[in-house]
C-alpha cells in the first residue's frame, strides 16, 4: 500500500516536471500533497498521531495551499505557459536522471534494517531533487513556490519514517509555518504582478553587483 | 517566566492591531521592547540556568537573549521617531510584525527542542518578510522575494538536517528517537556517525543561509539594502546571532559525539570564505547599506572562524557576538538617518554627512572605526583575542590571511564611508533634523561598544566564559 502511494508520488513528479500548464502543475502538487496525507496511515496504522498528521497534511498540502495558489493565478490572470529556462524534454530527462540517481544513492545509505525494503528514502530523495529542479529551471515566481512545496513534500516523506521524533505540537507548528509562509509568498506574488505586470523572475534583476 | 517572555510580545502585537491611534501604536514598540528587556534582566539575575523539556536557558542562550533584547529595545525607541517621519507608509503592519518577530526570536533562543528551534526560526523568516517589504517599491519586492525564497529553501534543508539527526538516533538504536536537545546531547556518543555528519552539514547549510555565511549570503545585500535601517539593525544584529546559535547547537552535538574537529573545520572554511567574499565586494561599494550588509557577512565569517579555532578564540567569538550586534545597531540606525536626510543611500548623493548631520554622520563614522576593529572599541579586543587564539593554535597562515582580509575590508569600507561623511556641508531638501529619538539608541550602542573595549565587567566576563565552555570538549 505504502509503496504504491510512493510510486504514484514519483509519477506526479514527472507529470509536474513535464507539464506546460500552470493549473495542471498546481493540481499535480495538490494531488501529491493529498496522497502524502495517506502515507502516515499506511505506514503506522490508524494511531492518533498518524491521523493528526494525515489530516493536517491533507488540509494544508492538499486543499488550502493549492486553493491559495489557484486564487492567486486567477487574480493575476495567468493560465498557460510555465516558461522554463530549459525545454520540457531536457527537464524530463534530468528528472529521470535524478530519480535514478536517488534510487542508486539510497542503496548505499546506511539505513536502519527495517527501511531497506521500502521505497521511502529513494522517493523522498527523488521528490526533493525534482523540487529543486523546478526551483532552478522555471522562470515564473509561482512555479518557484511549487518547487519549494515539492521540496517540502520530499522532506515530509522522510519525516514519516521518524514521526516519533517530532511531537504533535511541533508538527502542528511546522505545518502552520508552511501555510503562513506560502500565504506571505502569495501576497508578495500579487505585489510582484502589480508592480511589474508579470510574474517572471527575470524582471527581478535590478539588485546585483 | 520564559513562557511569559515569548507570549508578552504577541499580546502587545495583538493590542497594536486593535488600537486606532498612530502615535500610540508606535509607542507600543518601546513598551513591548522595554517589558522584554525588564523580564530578561529579572530572569538572568535570578537563577543561573533554567532547564526544561521544551524551553530552557543555558549560558549560550542567556548571552544571545540579553544581546537580542537590548538591541530590540534600542531599535524600538528609534522606531518611534522613524515611524513619525514615515506617516505616509502607515504602521499597522510594521508594528505587529516587529513584535511577532521579537517573540519568534525569543522562542528560537530559549527552545530546547530542535524541532521547536526550527519552527521558531522559520517564523522569524515569515514575520520579517513584511518588514523588508516596508518601502513597497520594485526594489523592495525583489529583495523580499529573494529573502523569502532563499531562506525558506535554506530552512527546509535545515529540517532535513534535523531529520537526519533523528535518523542517526534511530540507526544508533540505543536511545529513544527524540529531538529534545538534552536527550540528544546525553546520548550523542551512540548516534550513527554518517547520519550525524550529514545532519550537521545540512544544518550548517540551512541555518548558514539564514546567518548569511558565504556562499549562502546572496539575499543579504538586497534585503539589508532595501529594508529600513532599524530592520537592517535587527536582522544584522539579532537574527543572524539567533541563526548562529542554532549552528552552535549543532556544533555542541558534534562535540558531544566526539566529532568536534570536523565541525570546526567546516566552520573555519566557511568563515574564511565569508571574509574573502566580503572583502572583494566591499571595495568600491557605492551603496552605504549594501556595504553594511557585506560587513555583516564579514563579521559572521569572523564569528565562524573564532568558533572554528576553539580555545581562547571561542571566548573571543562570544565577545565578538556582543560587539557585532551593538555596533551593527549603531551603524544601521545612523545609516537609516543619513538615508532619510539625503533621500538616497548612494555615495554619489551622500556627501559631507558629518558636516551636515553632526550627530548621525559622526555616529556613522565612529561606527565604521568600531566595526573595522580599531582601538579603543570592543571589536578590537574581540578580534585581537580571536587572532591570538589562531596564532596560539599554530595556524600561522590562517591568521595572516585573516589579517590581510581585515586590512582589505578596512580600506574598502573606509573608501565608501569617508566619501559619504567627509566634505562640505550640503543643503538638505528633505528638511531632516537629528532628533533625540533618532540618535539616542545608536549613541548608547556605540558607548556600550566603547566601554566593552576599555573595561569588561566581571559578570559579563563570567557569562562569556560559561558560554564558551559549552563549546569546548568536555572531558
Amino acid at each position: 500500500m505504502a509503496n504504491l502511494l510512493l510510486l504514484i508520488v514519483i509519477l506526479i513528479n514527472f507529470y509536474t516536471l513535464g507539464s506546460a500548464r500552470l493549473v495542471a502543475c498546481i493540481r499535480g502538487v495538490a494531488l501529491q500533497g493529498a496522497l502524502l496525507a495517506l502515507l502516515p496511515l499506511a505506514t503506522h496504522g490508524p494511531t492518533g498521531h498518524a491521523l493528526f498528521l494525515g489530516a493536517g497534511a491533507l488540509l494544508l498540502k492538499g486543499i488550502f495551499i493549492p486553493l491559495l495558489l489557484l486564487r492567486t493565478i486567477r487574480q493575476v490572470r495567468i493560465r498557460r505557459e510555465v516558461e522554463p529556462f530549459i525545454g520540457f524534454v531536457p527537464t524530463l530527462i534530468l528528472g529521470f536522471l535524478v530519480t535514478a540517481g536517488a534510487f542508486i544513492f539510497a542503496d548505499f545509505l546506511p539505513l536502519a534494517y527495517e527501511h531497506h525494503e521500502g521505497l521511502y528514502v529513494p522517493t523522498s530523495l527523488a521528490t526533493m531533487f525534482s523540487g529543486f529542479l523546478i526551483l532552478i529551471t522555471r522562470r515564473k515566481a509561482i512555479t518557484q513556490v511549487l518547487g519549494y512545496l515539492m521540496l517540502e513534500n520530499g522532506i515530509f516523506i522522510f519525516g514519516i519514517l521518524l514521526s516519533a521524533a517530532i511531537p504533535l505540537m511541533v508538527e502542528a507548528g511546522i505545518l502552520l509555518d508552511l501555510l503562513v509562509g506560502v500565504f506571505v509568498m502569495g501576497i508578495i506574488l500579487n505585489q510582484i504582478n502589480r508592480e511589474f505586470s508579470s510574474l517572471n523572475t527575470d524582471r527581478l534583476t535590478a539588485l546585483k553587483e | 517566566m520564559l513562557l511569559l517572555l515569548i507570549l508578552m510580545p504577541l499580546g502587545v502585537a495583538g493590542l497594536s492591531l486593535l488600537l486606532p491611534w498612530y502615535q500610540t501604536r508606535s509607542w507600543l514598540l518601546p513598551l513591548g521592547g522595554g517589558l522584554h528587556l525588564l523580564l530578561v534582566s529579572v530572569i538572568i539575575t535570578g537563577s543561573g540556568s533554567i532547564t526544561g523539556l521544551w524551553i530552557g536557558l543555558d549560558p549560550l542562550s542567556r548571552l544571545v537573549l540579553v544581546v537580542t533584547s537590548l538591541l530590540f529595545f534600542g531599535c524600538s525607541i528609534y522606531a518611534v521617531g522613524y515611524l513619525n517621519l514615515r506617516r505616509d507608509r502607515g504602521n499597522l503592519v510594521i508594528v505587529p510584525c516587529l513584535l511577532v518577530f521579537l517573540s519568534a526570536m525569543t522562542l528560537a533562543i530559549v527552545a530546547r527542542h530542535l524541532g521547536l528551534i526550527w519552527m521558531a526560526v522559520e517564523a522569524t523568516t515569515i514575520s520579517s518578510a513584511p518588514l523588508i517589504y516596508y518601502n513597497r517599491n520594485r526594489l523592495s519586492i525583489e529583495a523580499t522575494w529573494k529573502y523569502l525564497l532563499l531562506c525558506s529553501v535554506g530552512i527546509a534543508l535545515a529540517m532535513l538536517g534535523l531529520l537526519f539527526i533523528a535518523y542517526a538516533a534511530l540507526v544508533g538504536g540505543t536511545m529513544p528517537v527524540s529531538l529534545q536537545f538534552d536527550t540528544l546531547l546525553s546520548g550523542a556518543a551512540t548516534l550513527s556517525s554518517p547520519w550525524l555528519h550529514a545532519g550537521f552539514v545540512f544544518l550548517l547549510v540551512g541555518f548558514g543561509t539564514k546567518m548569511g555565511l558565504a556562499p549562502l549570503h546572496s539575499w543579504k545585500p538586497d534585503a539589508y539594502g532595501e529594508a529600513p535601517g532599524m530592520v537592517g539593525a535587527l536582522l544584522a544584529g539579532g537574527l543572524t546571532t539567533v541563526a548562529f546559535l542554532a549552528i552552535l547547537r549543532a556544533m555542541q552535538l558534534m562535540i558531544a559525539a566526539g566529532d568536534g574537529a570536523m565541525a570546526r573545520q567546516a566552520l573555519l572554511g566557511m568563515g574564511l570564505f565569508s571574509l574573502l567574499v566580503a572583502a572583494i565586494f566591499m571595495v568600491r561599494q557605492t551603496d552605504i547599506k549594501r556595504m553594511l550588509a557585506y560587513s555583516s557577512v564579514e563579521h559572521m565569517g569572523i564569528l565562524a572562524i573564532g568558533v572554528g579555532i576553539g580555545g581562547v578564540a571561542t571566548f573571543g567569538a562570544m565577545l565578538h557576538l556582543v560587539n557585532n550586534a551593538l555596533t551593527k545597531g549603531c551603524l544601521f540606525l545612523s545609516a537609516g538617518n543619513i538615508h532619510r536626510a539625503y533621500g538616497s543611500k548612494k555615495i554619489s548623493h551622500v556627501q559631507g554627512a558629518v558636516a551636515t548631520l553632526p550627530i548621525s554622520g559622526g555616529l556613522f563614522l565612529a561606527g565604521f572605526f568600531a566595526i573595522t576593529g580599531s582601538p579603543p572599541f570592543g571589536l578590537f579586543i574581540s578580534e585581537f583575542t580571536i587572532l591570538r587564539g589562531i596564532f596560539a593554535n599554530g595556524q600561522l597562515w590562517v591568521g595572516l590571511l585573516m589579517l590581510l582580509l581585515l586590512g582589505v575590508v578596512f580600506i574598502g569600507m573606509g573608501g565608501t564611508v569617508l566619501s559619504a561623511t567627509q566634505g562640505e556641508k550640503v543643503k538638505l531638501e528633505t528638511g531632516f533634523k537629528d532628533s533625540f529619538l533618532l540618535v539616542a539608541a545608536p549613541l548608547v550602542f556605540l558607548l556600550m561598544v566603547l566601554i566593552l573595549g576599555v573595561y569588561l565587567p566581571e559578570p559579563l566576563q563570567k557569562a562569556l566564559h560559561e558560554a564558551a565552555a559549552l563549546l569546548e570538549v568536555q572531558p
